[in-house]
């Protein structure tokens, strides 16, 4: 799960790390309020999207007067911000943060991930603060300094003093990164963050070490301890039908092609993907029925699929273990009948009860093709979404 | 021989009396193991099933002798579950459960490091050594025995490759699923390097994803060390960047962990790579011919 920067940066300052002051504004009147109320005589505004790259996208503009934050907050208010992680459609923006000025020294970065490698927490830290740090990994990565925390020690006084001697700090600058760290790494573990990144992580020209930028995932599978994190979501950034997928356990990705496609299995469900394309064909979703669906899941994903427009034709793969080939062959023909799928429906079945699965499609009066296969399947449906043979 | 579980095998379930437990503890004891006993806190003292019931895994694995657990604990106590069978010295744990947070199994990871047990999974479909013992949720009947050794990160994806090869009447000796999380306690160089000693193993089918190094560190370690011929499908080359496709293993963010590079590096490593996942039963009949 996702949060905003604003958000982000409550939860930073419930654990001591340094950031500016500032608060959320919903219209430009709001971020006047906001900007008289921290007072001082510059002020940034910044647009609230679950996106990286906000500021190029002209989503982050500095105001001198309160006149200028009024401005610029209409401005970026209800804008469709486009970065490079948004995608060519760009999103929303809703809310604005307006923070306090700073007098920035220097800028780095600082991130938290799993090193998946060898399952451990890693820091990082780069003096290439302020870029796309991917580019840094790619092009300089001695750039950038990881250290490995493991679970029995927890982050130590040890790695503060490694990172912070890897930016080249010193004295009291010093001490403040190793307190911003330690501070980090206790907000990544106490909330099960799966990120955390700031960038930059600033001095100041007075000796501050604070987040000037603040991004934090959060892994979906711990939310269930973390009700304030879960209370938190942001509707309004998520997909409607991914949401409404997950209500019913269902796993769901809207992709740009337009054969739909209804799996059991993540790992399925993306080959199946993965042999359309090789045929020649373009799905137009990842969907996993996951493990123990009934008729009324079946159902929902059909609901689901069919509410794309671009979909041509339905691939139905299951690969029946713990989920009986006739029940979901019930519920494939009770969603077709009662949604009256009009696309062209390719059905491939197999595994526990498939015999008698078969029989229920044959027997249907539905007009469902049969496949025997995964590649057989595949080259059907491909067919079916070009219009036939 | 295969590897991991055989006839000498002795199950006891973690969770047995729930839903799930109960029914995939009678799907593997018809498959033909030996379930030996269950835990469930609360339950000690009772038969479920036929199946006496413990309090704690320290005590069923004093009674029962116990060799191996596959657990059935719903997330918030799976982790808990596991580090209780890692102190019971339990060898082998198999953890079948989906959605354990990442940061209990970094916990799990650590308590594993110099201790007795091996852990398969979590989020995974367990184990089959086919005609001898199955612990897991895979269906039994799609198995036969036989000498190709199976490890996958993915359940449904691996019945499939299961399929094609019973279909070529070419068995598996041991078909291991070591889960779709990001943190796990068994990876493939693991599977590899047991596959490599079994004299049962004559090929390997190696099925992997997208996201993370885990398959092109065991290209590498496949170069270096291994003289048995290793089939390789990777799933989700169609999936888009930035994604997370079910799997949270399945992420793909960067260049280097995409299908595309990774068999690359696959190939460049001398294992024979199926880029279409209808194509692992033909690739395994074609090497095993040479």
């Amino acid at each position: 799960m996702n949060v905003h920067e604003y958000q982000a940066k409550d939860l930073m300052r419930e654990f001591n790390i340094a950031v500016l002051k500032g608060g959320v504004a919903n219209t430009p009147a709001e971020a006047v309020e906001v900007a008289k109320k921290l007072g001082g005589n510059i002020w940034v505004v910044k647009a609230q999207i679950h996106a990286g790259g906000r500021g190029k996208g002209g989503g982050v503009k500095l105001a001198r007067s309160l006149d200028e934050v009024e401005k610029l907050s209409k401005e970026i208010l209800g804008m469709q911000l486009v970065t490079h992680q948004t995608g060519p459609e760009g999103k929303k923006v809703l809310k604005v943060l307006v923070e306090q000025g700073c007098d920035i020294d220097h800028e780095y970065y600082c991130g938290i991930v799993l090193d998946r490698s060898v399952g451990k927490i890693c820091m990082m830290v780069s003096t290439e603060g302020g870029m796309e740090i991917e580019k840094v990994a790619h092009e300089t990565p001695e750039k950038i300094v990881k250290c490995h925390i493991d679970a029995a020690t927890g982050f130590t006084a040890a790695h503060g003093r490694k990172l912070g001697y890897a930016l080249g700090l010193k004295g009291e600058t010093l001490k403040k990164a190793m307190a911003f760290f330690d501070g980090l790494y206790k907000l990544y573990v106490s909330k099960d963050c799966s990120i955390a990144e700031i960038n930059p992580l600033v001095t100041t020209k007075q000796g501050e070490v604070l987040a000037l930028d603040g991004k934090l995932n959060f892994d979906d599978n711990a939310l269930f301890r973390h009700p304030e994190i879960e209370a938190m979501r942001d509707i309004t950034e998520e997909s409607a039908q991914e949401l409404e997928a997950g209500k019913y356990g269902l796993s769901y990705i809207s992709l740009d092609g337009n054969i739909g496609c209804l799996v059991n299995g993540a790992g399925l469900a993306m080959a199946t993907l993965d042999i359309l394309k090789l045929h020649g064909g373009s799905p137009a979703n990842f969907l996993d029925v996951g493990g123990g669906a009934t008729k009324e899941t079946v159902q929902k994903a059909f609901t689901i699929i069919l509410q794309d427009p671009n979909v041509k034709a339905i691939l139905v793969n299951i690969f029946g273990g713990i989920m009986k080939c006739d029940i979901i062959a019930n519920g494939v023909v009770d969603a077709a009948k009662e949604l009256g799928v009009k696309v062209p429906l390719v059905v491939r079945l197999e595994g526990t009860n498939v015999s008698v699965g078969k029989k229920i499609l044959a027997e249907s009066g539905l007009k469902i093709t049969p496949a025997n296969d995964l590649a057989d399947a595949a080259k059907k449906a491909v067919e079916a979404a070009k219009g036939g043979k | 021989m295969a590897i991991l579980i055989n006839r000498n095998t002795r199950l006891i379930t973690i969770g047995i009396t729930g839903k799930q437990g109960t029914f995939h503890t009678l799907q593997s004891r018809d498959y033909g193991t030996n379930v030996v006993g269950g835990v469930t806190p609360g339950k000690g003292g009772t038969v479920h099933e036929g199946i006496p019931v413990f309090d704690t895994t320290y005590e069923a694995v004093l009674e029962t002798k116990a060799n191996a657990a596959m657990i059935f604990v719903p997330p918030p106590a799976a982790a808990d579950a596991i580090i209780e069978c890692i102190d019971a010295e339990l060898p082998l744990i198999i953890c079948i459960t989906e959605g354990i947070p990442v940061g209990d199994m970094i916990k799990v990871k650590a308590a594993l490091k110099g201790s007795k047990s091996r852990l398969i999974g979590p989020n995974c479909p367990g184990v089959i050594t086919p005609g001898e013992c199955k612990i897991g949720i895979m269906p039994g009947h799609i198995h036969m025995p036989g000498n190709v050794g199976v490890i996958s990160r993915s359940g449904t994806l691996t019945y499939e490759a299961v399929y094609q090869l019973t279909q070529r009447e070419i068995g598996q000796s041991t078909c291991v699923g070591i889960g779709g999380d990001p943190v796990n306690g068994t990876n493939f160089i693991d599977c590899l390097e047991m596959f490599q000693k079994d004299p049962d193993t004559k090929a390997v089918i190696m099925i992997g994803e997208i996201g993370g190094t885990a398959e092109t560190d065991a290209a590498r370690w496949i170069k270096a060390n291994m003289t048995k011929p290793v089939v390789s499908f990777i799933a989700g080359a169609a999936a888009p960047k930035g994604k997370r496709m079910g799997h949270a293993g399945a992420i793909i963010s960067g260049e280097d962990d995409s299908a595309d590079a990774k068999f690359k590096i696959l190939q460049e490593c001398g294992i024979t790579i199926a880029r279409s996942p209808a194509e692992l039963g033909q690739k395994i009949a074609e090497v095993l011919k040479k």
